[in-house]
């Protein structure tokens, strides 16, 4: 099922293979992309299969206008990540005009080419690649067209700023605009042209600020729900207390006389639409409802339990040498459990569509990630052909993988239909905390060994529920197994799915946390002993690199009461090492975080400035997950419902963020939405134990658990004093 | 019960007829056409919906549209004047102080009203000042220096 390899894709590191030299990269990427993909690349291309794939026609990724101005066209969407610019500086540095002379068209699904879905940092690494090459065979094309209209050798001809001249004559001249006059090129460039090599980039590579800016600080920038058509209707639903609830009966006759209210039913669905959003809620309100409410079997406390009784199959994701040789040869054994509670992922902006159905055709709004899998399924649901559905995606108010599924288009399509009205549904924020699809719950089980002199030589990592993405350690290990187990049915009672770095924060958290109580069990320091068990270069050059953006020294064991705490992680091919200082005030067991340095390998940053503002907004909405949040649940019911309760992180939690990027412009570009995330559980972990000597060994790192983690090391203090 | 409700909206006298316990934030965004305005939360508990009212901070999903009457209303859409910006709203394009820029409008109207009652505020004051708006997207620290670099501005004889 199409559908479910997304997911799965989402779960699974999808990386581009670093060891392509340069000049393979460049090949490959200018005779299309397939030979990009190495890691995960069979699943990507048959979820590319079972679109439409790429287009090899440039005119599908671009277009000249007759005013010189150019417009991109893509199938991704902007939610704040910032392709809207890094995009842009691709296409402009390929195709030789002006980032200004650039506008984007993103995720119309009537006008841009097919795309599988904005998430897995794909962007610049999978979209990336065909755009380049659409720029540079239009360029090539321009350049053709310009010798026969100027009469002039290609020789002597440059391409400047949407602009072709002689370079000795700069009079004898031709815009693009009068070659292409805004019309789709038929021309092919016998050959795919080589994409720009780092000298020759212009934009790409240099800092850009973001080009929707000026639209988002006037309030122009238009949403989903910012979308108004005449007539337009706003439906609220009626919503189950809890998950799999069945509705007994519903009793709409009170909304039914309020005036101006319509009330739908369809099945299941029970709507009323006003023409005022605030006044169709309050006659939903008005409805008596029945509901048979399941006993709740499970809860935010049981669940771990629940999950390990319901695993199912493994799935061995790396292995080497023997286990059992391992355990012989370590002096000491490490074994532990980690435990990470359901997230959500609370994007300001909540689920939103509007559709209008006129005849067999259908237009829909939506704030979505995936505007095609949208158009496939509200195509579905009315009984139409894709082809008669257009999906159009304004600016996404933060999706973070949770504006994937798009269950509020196709309500919104269907009471368009049976009004004959446009309707616009957006979801309040209790039904967004309701349908969220929460990062799952899991849990991880690690075994490990050490010699005397600190060198790691058993990893028995096993991961429940989270997925395989990020489980991969990468440490010098010489008897190692990594396998990740899923469940048998619906073992989550509601639904889950990708949450920014699916499965990674996770893996992670877990990974670099048991590293940290090996270093402390070896005394060593945290950064030595992650240096001495290291052979990736690229990993020992990134954590070097945090480590002396720090200034990391004196090396210290922990707990050492400075608050400093290391991670390191990979992710989307990108590389992380996260440094971070607390305070713990050691009564309340609050934290505050006051400098976190995140050094990343990432491979060509398109546009550096961009790629620090994703580690900034990474680092900052890390602590979340880090410190405060987690679903509260009984059964299918949703305890947190709004801010109050689930706490994101506010302004005063915010730390001084250094970044580092890597300079390194001839390695293909790598993820940059989402790697920098996936540190942060573990970093604050690991500074809140060196800060007071408390292991909590379950995210979030609360006040709660830091303080019970407290009272046992005090206690275990205790009994060795007096066994002193 | 409907009623008429005057009241001044970025500078223009305007007159609504509707309910006057409807919150301000749907008015704004259905009756009026003003959609830079955004709901987040419905409870006032993030924000995004945040305008002025004369010149403090109300958060118009939890403020009965009667209680404006009489009253002026600045919304994002009335910042800029003549074309020309604010000088928050350019500090937040300098800074890159905004990503999917949902909660922007509101971060910008706490800001201005922040700088109206202490025009030269710490850091800390401004952290304090803000700490009601939430972003997701995790961009405190740059709104933060677009503030600041915004009142330095202002002082300079800017501000309007």
């Amino acid at each position: 099922m199409k559908e479910d390899r997304y997911m799965e894709l989402d779960f699974h590191d999808i990386t581009v293979n670093p060891d392509l030299s340069r000049r393979e990269f460049l090949k490959a990427a200018g005779g299309g992309i397939i030979i990009l993909f190495c890691i995960g690349e069979e699943s990507v291309l048959e979820a590319q299969r079972g679109g439409r794939g790429y287009p090899e026609d440039f005119n599908a990724y671009l277009r000249i206008g007759a005013d010189g101005r150019v417009t991109c066209f893509t199938g991704k969407i902007e939610m704040g990540q910032g392709i809207i610019t890094s995009l842009v500086q691709m296409l402009a540095d390929e195709l030789d005009v002006s980032l200004e002379s650039v506008d984007m068209v993103m995720g119309d699904t009537s006008l841009c080419p097919w795309d599988m879905g904005t998430f897995g940092s794909m962007s610049t690494r999978f979209f990336g690649p065909p755009l380049r090459a659409a720029g540079a065979e239009a360029r090539v094309v321009l350049m053709e067209l310009a010798v026969e209209h100027l009469q002039i050798p290609q020789d002597r001809l440059v391409a400047e700023n949407g602009v072709i001249f002689d370079k000795d004559q700069k009079e004898k001249r031709v815009t693009y605009a009068d070659l292409a006059k805004g019309k789709t090129i038929a021309r092919r460039a016998g050959a795919k042209p080589a994409l720009k090599t780092p000298s020759e980039f212009k934009v790409m590579s240099k800092e850009f600020l973001r080009r929707d800016a000026l639209e988002k600080v006037t309030g122009r920038a238009k949403y989903a729900g910012d979308i108004r058509l005449p007539d337009m209707l706003y439906a609220k639903i009626l919503r189950p207390p809890a998950h799999d609830a069945k509705l007994k009966s519903a009793d709409t006759s009170a909304a039914e006389k309020i005036e101006g209210a319509l009330v739908v039913r369809d099945g299941e669905l029970v709507a009323v639409l006003h023409r005022n959003p605030d006044e169709a809620e309050n006659a939903l309100s008005t409805v008596k409802t029945e509901f048979e409410v399941p006993s709740a079997k499970v809860d935010d406390e049981t669940i771990f339990e629940h999950l390990l009784a319901n695993a199912g199959g493994s799935n061995v994701v790396a292995k080497g040498g023997e286990l059992e040789t391992g355990e012989k040869l370590a002096d000491t054994l490490v074994e532990q459990t980690y435990f990470d509670g359901y997230k959500a992922h609370s994007p300001i902006e909540t689920h939103t569509a509007l559709a209008t159905v006129e005849g067999n055709k259908a237009t829909v709004w939506v704030s979505t990630q995936t505007p095609f899998r949208i158009r496939d399924q509200v195509a579905g649901a009315l009984g139409l052909a894709s082809e008669n559905v257009r999906v159009i995606v304004p600016f996404v108010g933060g999706g973070f993988g949770g504006k994937s599924p798009g269950m509020q288009a196709v309500e919104a399509a269907k009471l368009a239909k049976a009004t004959g009205k446009p309707v616009q549904v957006a979801w309040s924020r209790e039904e967004e905390f309701f349908y969220d699809t929460f990062r799952p719950a899991a849990v991880v089980k690690i075994k490990s060994g050490i010699t005397k002199d600190g060198k790691i030589v058993l990893w028995d990592y096993s991961v429940y529920f989270a997925g395989e993405r990020g489980s991969q350690q990468f440490y010098d290990i010489p008897h190692h197994r990594t396998a990740s187990f899923g469940g048998r049915g619906n073992v989550h009672p509601f639904g889950t799915g990708p949450w920014r770095a699916p499965a990674n924060n996770t893996n992670t958290f877990a990974r670099e946390s048991h590293i940290d109580i090996m270093a402390a069990k070896a005394k060593m320091d945290p950064v030595e002993f992650r240096l001495k068990n290291l052979r990736d270069e690229r990993m020992i050059r990134t954590l070097k690199a945090a480590a002396e953006r720090w200034g990391w020294k004196p090396p210290k064991v922990a707990p050492s009461g400075r608050g400093l705490g290391v991670a390191c992680g990979t992710d989307s091919g990108t590389y992380v090492a996260t440094i971070a200082e607390v305070e713990v005030d050691k009564r309340t067991g609050h934290v505050q975080a006051r400098r976190v340095v995140c050094a990343q390998d990432m491979g060509l940053a398109i546009n550096p400035e961009g790629a620090r503002i994703q580690i900034e907004g990474c680092v900052t909405m890390g602590l979340g997950y880090a410190l405060t949040e987690d679903v509260h649940f009984k059964g299918g019911k949703i305890l947190d419902v709004n801010f109050d309760t689930y706490e994101l992180p506010r302004f005063s939690w915010a730390p001084k963020i250094e970044t580092v990027i890597l300079d390194l412009k001839d390695q293909p570009p790598q993820g940059g939405g989402e790697p920098a995330i996936i540190c942060m559980g573990a970093v604050i972990a690991n500074a809140v134990y060196d800060a007071a000597g408390a292991r909590v060994f379950q995210l979030p790192v609360s006040p709660e658990r830091i303080k019970k983690a407290m009272t046992i090391r005090h206690e275990v203090l205790a009994e060795r004093g007096a066994s002193l | 019960m409907a009623e008429e409700i005057s009241f001044k909206l970025n500078g223009k006298s305007v007159t609504v007829t509707t309910d006057g316990r409807r919150p301000l934030l749907w008015v704004l965004r259905t009756d009026l056409g003003l959609t830079g305005t955004k709901y987040g939360c419905g409870k006032a508990l993030c924000g995004a919906c945040t305008v002025l009212v004369d010149n403090k901070t109300a958060r118009s999903c939890d403020y009965p549209v009667r209680n404006i009457s009489g009253k002026e209303v600045l919304t994002i859409e009335g910042l800029s004047r003549n074309g020309d910006l604010h000088p928050l709203q350019k500090a937040f394009i300098k800074h890159d102080a905004l990503q999917c820029g949902f909660c922007t409008p509101g971060m910008i109207l706490n800001a201005y009203s922040l700088l109206h009652q202490n025009p030269q505020p710490t850091r800390e004051e401004i952290i304090r000042g803000m700490e009601g708006n939430l972003c997701r997207c995790g961009t405190y620290n740059r709104i933060i220096d677009a503030i600041q670099s915004a009142a330095a501005e202002m002082k300079g004889g800017n501000s309007k």
